[in-house]
């Protein structure tokens, strides 16, 4: 890696303050995707802003009906979090198949919806869950954070401090893996909140999208049988070594049945 | 006291490994030591039109940049190519330059073009960036099928048409005329996934110059230094063998990708001794992506021709083999005489022609990996076999017993110039039959099927040649290099021994294994024997470790050397126990005189060998110290049963195995966990070429698609059944020990019971074959072309 600055960001307003001086700064989450990055000479950040010392960022807490999940929680404790597990068990799950034992204690969820990697899982449940977007500046709804491929809603120096889901009726993730990186070839975010029902589809696209047709089938009749015979239009859609458009349209369909039978 | 061959003694080296104590290349640092980062190509295929050095040179902490120019002014050699294949015609391949550092062209994206030096790696490779290398591309062809054709871009001037050699083996005319007589024939067209070997251990190597003394050592990750030794000082660096020490330490792991001779080897030793310091080079994931020699790679037309009854008549092979963009060490034997040789299999097939055409193209060299040769081979022929049951509405395990070659034809010469010293094939077939109770498939499937999933079973009857050998066969056959091992068994004063051996162990156990042959063979406690190897400066010329050989070549050497130890020994007990030599018996250590209770000890007589007060020092000299050389008279040929299951989802194309059974005759098992140990790792790489594993190059620009594990995907334990490994064993019928190696069979019977597992269990799509790997999406792939006829598209 080339040579930058650090620094370790002692509470959030250090850490922007530090961010908005230095557009060539990079803030450091769980690392999982920066520091590969780094290693391969594939960034050269000016400085690294690490988030790890700054304690109130972690942490999982009950709202009401909302579970509302500190940005620097990383995906084991959600994947293994009581409360969840009892709110949004979906959640748990999706935390659970992110990535290798190694990657799920020290990545955390306020990384990855910031890179927004267009294979990445938590997009899909953030999207999906109708989450809402907590940083040191605002609240940004799901349909308006994840803007296109690696971009988010962020502007310089914003940085993300929690992420508050409500509490759906039914949710379900499947997520058909790379079997070599286990990101999500195709990941299907499906929750059913009263009469109102997404389906967030991760890997498929060029960032995290929703899949309209699968919505409103599933608004009509929530059941697996409602999208079997749906065809995703490969247009658009992610070709590469391990897997073709018309396969991850395929697999979409494929996948949001799946989840629909997770729901329970 | 024979207790401790057929005994799972716990592994004596884990306790380094597994605690970190192990003592790899690039955990050696040696005093004033700097460190090489390789500038590699970018493009597969390109003229180097300028390398200027002078900016980087000036970067921080630089020692020295140094090119393909500098390796030409010092009289470098090109890497050696080990085996001479002859094409049709008697003439002599094609063997192109092998420059360790680029000149004037590069060949594939990894080809070293030059080396930076520094005090830092960091330095290093910071001032690599300053290196200004002007590259013009060419175009690349990376499909050796391809490269063959006309107007393909042409790698090398000497080779016409990409073609290193054009080579036969059998009698045609005997496979036509079998072929014009046939009932039936079956046919398939397959490619043989190229595989990137992935040693835990990435490649490391650090060289070291003594400019008083002359001498140079080289610390690297090899399989075998003293091949090294040879190589590198005879062929590329002009040191003379007394000049040149060669260590390889622990070693992670090699599977054969750790077998050649590298260039970078070869450059830090070279360098050292420009620079006047210790130069390290340690391999980063992806540099191993790109500059280890990657595996297999075949596009093969296979034809059997049978009688009514499914008897195998004939079989005719044509291969193109892909070597990839230079001659790596072993290359050239891999597809010739370690394939086509093996295409009887275990079967008695009368006559069998294979043509193989050999190919440069621009992708990383190609060369032995794990079962080398092997493996294509009883995929081909295993596979074959399933299509010829198909053909002939047999069963697939009827079609194999009608075609066994029988217990009792052994020795067995088969029509590809081997002779089968000993094997049980049916034997091993209804051991696996009842182990993996093929008799309740039936019910799996159907419980299977109720879950949405295809089930499909699949049987591999493979066989394999290991030990390869003898020296003058194989010489007679191109090999530029003798094939026999040596072992030292050294005595000490106090009756400890330490045992050196010409192989090399890097994750086979040896330690444990050969320590455990030598305590039943002198009857003293395995804890007074250490088994040393990897240091050219402390063992005789030894050859190393790959074809499953260590035990089979290199256990017979030392037991050659224990031989001649106790025959010394004897005398030297006659002369202190005052009888002759005759009389002197030797049981359990003890050298007694016969019928009395007069007695030595081995440390007794180790101890008058070094102390020779009394002593039969006319006749007999001091010292109990003994070396062997054992050159074997015939390859081993372990052979086995694999039987494979399936499931697929058929929604998605994914496969999973869910069950699968190993019945191999390895011969004689020394130490039982470590062969499971061994077949276990055998297997799942088998099941990572069949359902995971396979390098892709850009079709268009030659780039490497598959360089880091982002997209080269190993099998993993979550992708894995438990395995039920066993045996059924015939002893080699011409080494002591009646071993025949298991290192290998995992790899080679494995793919062909996945594959034919897999395409079973399609077989109701009318699905007759899948290349490997089965991905998910070639299997949904498959299924969906057969659910929607061509004429829907």
């Amino acid at each position: 890696m080339y040579n930058f600055e650090y620094s370790r960001a002692k509470s959030v307003a250090d850490a922007a303050k530090a961010a908005s001086g230095d557009a060539e700064a990079k803030l450091l989450a769980g690392g999982m995707t920066l520091i590969p990055t780094l290693k391969q000479r594939l960034a050269k950040p000016t400085a690294l802003i690490d988030l790890n010392g700054i304690a109130d960022l972690a942490g999982i807490k009950r709202d009401g009906n909302n579970l509302v999940i500190g940005a620097m929680t990383r995906h084991a404790e959600v994947a293994r979090s009581k409360d969840v597990k009892a709110v949004i068990p979906a959640l748990a799950h999706l935390a659970e198949m992110i990535g290798d034992p190694a990657v799920r204690n020290r990545g955390t969820i306020g990384g990855s919806i910031a890179n927004h990697d267009p294979a990445a899982d938590y997009p899909a449940g953030v999207l999906g869950l109708n989450a809402t977007v907590i940083t040191n500046k605002r609240q940004i709804k799901a349909d308006d954070f994840f803007t296109g491929m690696f971009a988010t809603a962020l502007q310089d120096g914003e940085i993300i401090t929690a992420v508050s889901f409500p509490k759906p009726d039914k949710a379900g993730y499947m997520k058909f893996k790379n079997p070599a990186s286990r990101y999500a070839i195709v990941g299907v975010f499906v929750a059913k909140t009263g009469n109102d029902v997404r389906v967030a589809v991760t890997g498929a696209g060029a960032g995290v999208f929703r899949a309209k047709d699968l919505e409103s089938a599933l608004t009509k009749s929530f059941l697996p049988t409602a999208v079997e015979g749906i065809k995703i239009a490969a247009d658009g859609l992610n070709s590469d070594i391990h897997a073709s458009a018309e396969y991850r349209a395929h697999l979409i369909t494929v996948m949001a049945k799946r989840a629909v039978v997770a729901c329970g | 006291m024979a207790t401790m061959i057929g005994t799972s003694v716990k592994r004596r080296e884990d306790a380094k490994f597994l605690t970190g104590r192990g003592n790899y290349t690039d955990d050696i640092n040696r005093p004033g030591q700097v460190h090489a980062y390789i500038i590699r190509s970018p493009h597969a295929h390109a003229t180097l039109a300028s390398v200027k050095t002078d900016k980087a040179a000036k970067r921080p902490g630089v020692v020295a940049v140094l090119t393909g120019a500098d390796t030409a002014a010092d009289g470098i050699g090109g890497l050696p190519c080990g085996w001479l294949i002859h094409n049709k015609d008697g003439s002599p391949m094609v063997e192109p330059p092998h420059p360790p550092l680029a000149q004037g062209k590069v060949r594939h994206v990894g080809d070293p073009v030059a080396v930076v030096i520094a005090e830092t790696y960091a330095q290093a490779r910071d001032a690599a960036e300053h290196v200004e290398i002007d590259y013009k591309a060419l175009p690349a062809v990376s499909d050796a099928s391809k490269a063959i054709e006309r107007g393909a871009p042409q790698l090398h001037d000497e080779a016409k048409g990409n073609l290193c050699y054009d080579w036969h083996l059998g009698d045609k005319a005997a496979v036509d005329a079998a072929f014009a007589k046939a009932a039936k024939v079956a046919k398939i067209d397959l490619i043989n996934n190229r595989l990137i070997p992935n040693a835990m251990e990435p490649r490391a190597a650090l060289g070291e110059f003594n400019r008083a003394t002359g001498e140079y050592t080289l610390y690297t990750t090899s399989q075998n230094p003293h091949v090294i030794r040879l190589l590198m000082g005879a062929h590329v660096l002009h040191v003379a063998e007394s000049k040149l020490r060669v260590i390889a330490p622990d070693v992670g792991g090699g599977f054969g990708s750790k077998i050649y001779h590298y260039a970078e080897e070869a450059i830090v030793t070279w360098a050292a001794a420009k620079v006047n310091r210790p130069v390290k080079w340690t391999a980063e994931r992806s540099e191993s992506f790109m500059s280890d020699a990657q595996g297999r790679d075949h596009a093969t037309h296979g034809e059997l021709a049978l009688d009514k009854d499914g008897k195998f008549l004939a079989l005719r092979v044509s291969t193109v083999a892909n070597l990839g963009g230079y001659l790596s060490t072993f290359s050239t034997t891999i597809p010739t005489w370690l394939y086509a040789t093996l295409l009887a299999g275990v079967y008695t097939t009368p006559v069998i022609y294979c043509e193989v055409k050999a190919v440069f193209t621009n992708t990383v060299p190609v060369d032995a990996y794990r079962g080398a040769g092997r493996p294509e081979a009883s995929y081909l022929l295993e596979r074959l076999v399933d299509i010829a049951a198909n053909v002939c509405g047999l069963d697939r395990a009827e079609i194999r017993k009608r075609n066994f070659i029988p217990k009792t034809a052994f020795p067995y010469q088969t029509p590809v110039a081997l002779q089968y010293d000993s094997g049980d094939y049916p034997g091993c077939l209804e051991t696996a039959v009842k182990a993996s109770d093929y008799a309740g498939y039936d019910k799996r499937r159907a419980a299977s099927e109720k879950a949405g999933k295809l089930r499909g079973i699949g049987i591999s009857t493979y066989i394999e040649a290991c030990g390869i050998a003898p020296s003058a066969v194989v010489g007679s056959l191109g090999a530029r290099a003798g094939l026999y091992e040596v072992g030292t068994v050294r005595v000490h004063p106090t009756g400890t021994i330490s045992v050196l051996t010409g192989t090399h162990s890097h994750g086979q156990g040896h330690e444990t294994t050969f320590a455990q042959v030598v305590a039943d063979a002198l009857g003293v406690p395995m804890e007074s024997i250490e088994v040393v190897h990897g240091d050219t400066a402390m063992i005789p010329f030894g050859m190393g470790t790959y074809g499953s050989r260590s035990l089979a070549v290199g256990g017979s050497a030392i037991l050659k050397a224990v031989d001649k130890i106790v025959a010394k020994s004897k005398k030297i007990a006659a002369h202190l126990l005052e009888a002759a030599e005759a009389d002197i018996e030797f049981k359990d250590g003890v050298f007694s005189v016969a019928g009395t209770d007069r007695s030595k000890t081995l440390g007794e007589i180790a101890l008058a060998a070094y102390v020779p007060h009394n002593y039969p020092i006319e006749t007999v000299e001091p010292g109990l110290d003994e070396t062997a050389f054992y050159d074997p008279k015939n390859f081993t040929f372990p052979a086995g049963t694999h039987i494979c299951e399936v499931e697929v989802d058929p929604q998605t194309g994914v496969v999973t195995v869910e069950k699968f059974t190993a019945v191999d005759d390895v011969g004689r098992v020394i130490n039982p966990m470590i062969v499971e140990g061994q077949v276990h790792g055998g297997v799942v790489q088998g099941i990572g070429q069949a359902l995971y594993e396979g390098c892709v190059y850009d079709p268009k620009t030659g780039q490497l698609l598959t360089g880091s594990m982002m997209d080269y995907c190993m099998p993993r334990a979550d992708n894995l059944p438990a395995f039920s490994v066993g045996h059924h064993t015939t002893l080699c019928t011409h080494n002591q020990l009646g071993v025949k190696g298991c290192g290998e069979v995992g790899a080679i019977g494995s793919p062909p019971a996945v594959m034919n597992a897999v395409v079973d269990a399609l077989k109701p799509y009318g699905i007759t074959h899948l290349d490997m790997p089965a991905t998910p999406e070639r299997v949904w792939r498959a299924i969906h072309s057969a659910r929607q006829p061509r004429a829907a598209e």
